[in-house]
């Protein structure tokens, strides 16, 4: 037998008859049946989001409880597998995290929360296997690994998100950005973070599986959300300025490279009280005292064509070997044109600095853009 | 005026040796919403299975692929400013090219409307 990829080998988040029901066209992503775009088209869906209120389905995305003595026990561990400053978060809130490889690469993007007696962690649906036999790995015993996987997870997003989810549980709207909370909805246990993946407000929800449908509907019910599928959350993320794992960031790139410094607290910073411990540390220690050689940053091609992953960057118009290249490029359509981030030289990562995009054997202008395109609305 | 449909999802429709050139509906649902259109210039001669244009659409590029010889002798300019034209009206409005065939013995390679229905399935 061959290895045949048909769809029936996929796997199925709790929402597949919904999002059939929905319209949605439904498409492989890491493993998973999911939707790419629903009726209204990716460019609808996309200025839906920014405007009104949109539903994602992440249940693909790994979802993982760390337990053990205490959450100070757990966060000490967590530390030796990311340079983020676990042990400070405090109780109900969320941070952005990083696994870093030997040689300070990134295995993985990912989101932690302190939820009191535990560690809770959103993981990349591709990066999710060897992410929990990672932690498996280095942290048991003594920290117990579980995965969560009798949960949907469900990101709603856009300015309508608050009154759309407070209409059903109100105290969601006194959280702030990057909260989590234990919330109940119609007898419904549901755990919530204030984030996401759109630049724009909004939560990200893990209801039980039985209940997900039920509780999607009562999302979709609400004035102005309609359901986006992975078209739109792909040109949502780029304008605002997020990475995406295995496009921008990848074992190869280290979290100075990648404009992700901002990540790495001061305490795990060379002279931090915990300074390094984690994989990689002095390839990323010496990457932050000597600077990368190269950086991601936000690129803007002019004129109307879109410079996708892989285009060639060049300093010069003609001749010349490539300063950099587009990682992850298409149509912003909140922009209203085409947008792009990749890596350049360090020296050409100024922003307002053009450079020229070589697209089908043209070079052709591209400038140095600040990120995120479009401004984020975050309720801090 | 006779219309005929490549592999290649276009159309060509034939009056005398000159023609009108564009994509199918069936290729523009396929490319979802069209953003960016690349044509090339008036008085372009171009061979059968040469590149004579790329369409981006939000989801990837797709390249045009001349269906027979010819030479371009009109490009729809509006689609540069409009290239959702080619979601809404691709078999109409939004031709691409009108070209001069080099060689009009060459459209018997081609299909008509319901060999291409049976292609599209």
């Amino acid at each position: 037998m061959s290895a045949d990829t048909t769809s029936s080998d996929l796997k199925k988040t709790p929402l597949f008859d919904l999002h059939q029901e929905l319209g949605g066209k439904m498409v492989p992503f890491a493993g998973y049946a999911m939707p790419v775009q629903y009726p209204m088209g990716i460019m609808g869906e996309h200025s839906h989001t920014r405007t009104r209120t949109g539903l994602f389905d992440v249940s693909h995305m790994g979802q993982v409880i760390l337990t053990g003595d205490s959450y100070e026990a757990v966060a000490r561990a967590f530390e030796t597998l990311v340079p983020m400053d676990v042990l400070g978060l405090k109780e109900g809130r969320q941070r952005y995290g990083l696994f870093t490889n030997d040689a300070g690469g990134i295995e993985d993007d990912l989101m932690f929360a302190n939820r009191g007696d535990h560690l809770f962690v959103v993981v990349n649906a591709a990066c999710k296997d060897a992410d929990i036999a990672r932690m498996k790995a280095a942290l048991e015993p003594a920290v117990t690994v579980t995965p969560v996987t009798d949960r949907a997870l469900v990101a709603l997003q856009g300015p309508g998100a608050e009154a759309a989810l407070a209409a059903l549980t109100p105290a969601a709207r006194d959280m702030s950005f990057m909260d989590v909370a234990t919330l109940d909805l119609d007898g419904v246990e549901i755990w919530v973070s204030r984030s996401g993946y759109t630049g724009e407000d909004g939560y990200e929800i893990s209801i039980p599986e039985a209940h997900a449908e039920t509780v999607v509907r009562k999302l979709l019910a609400q004035d102005g959300v309609a359901p986006i599928g992975l078209g739109a959350r792909d040109s949502l993320r780029l304008e605002g300025g997020m990475c995406l794992y295995g496009h921008d960031i990848d074992a190869t790139t280290g979290p100075i490279a990648a404009s992700l410094g901002w990540a790495i607290q001061k305490v795990r910073r060379p002279n931090g009280d915990r300074a390094g411990g984690f994989p990689g540390a002095a390839a990323v220690f010496a990457e932050i005292e000597a600077g990368a050689s190269q950086r991601r940053v936000g690129l803007k091609p002019e004129g109307r064509a879109p410079m996708r992953e892989g285009v060639l960057l060049f300093k010069e118009a003609e001749g010349g070997e490539p300063i950099g290249r587009v990682t992850s490029g298409g149509f912003g359509p909140t922009v209203g044109g085409p947008v792009a981030m990749g890596y350049v030289s360090a020296d050409l990562s100024q922003v307002g600095t053009t450079l020229f995009g070589e697209l089908r054997g043209k070079r052709q202008p591209i400038t140095v853009h600040a990120l995120p395109f479009v401004a984020a609305n975050f309720k801090r | 005026m006779t219309t005929y449909y490549s592999e290649d999802h276009e159309w060509i429709t034939v009056e005398g040796d000159t023609a009108t050139l564009g994509i199918t509906k069936h290729a523009a649902d396929q490319l979802g919403e069209v953003v960016f259109i690349e044509q090339q210039d008036s008085g372009e001669e171009f061979e059968k299975g040469g590149e004579i244009g790329v369409i981006e659409s939000v989801k990837a590029a797709s390249e045009i692929y001349a269906p027979l010889d010819g030479e371009i002798t009109e490009v729809n300019e509006d689609l540069a400013d409009n290239p959702s034209a080619l979601n809404e009206d691709p078999e109409g409005a939004a031709w691409i090219y009108k070209i001069k065939l080099s060689d009009s013995s060459q459209l018997e390679d081609l299909m008509d409307l319901d060999g291409y229905k049976a292609l599209i399935g």
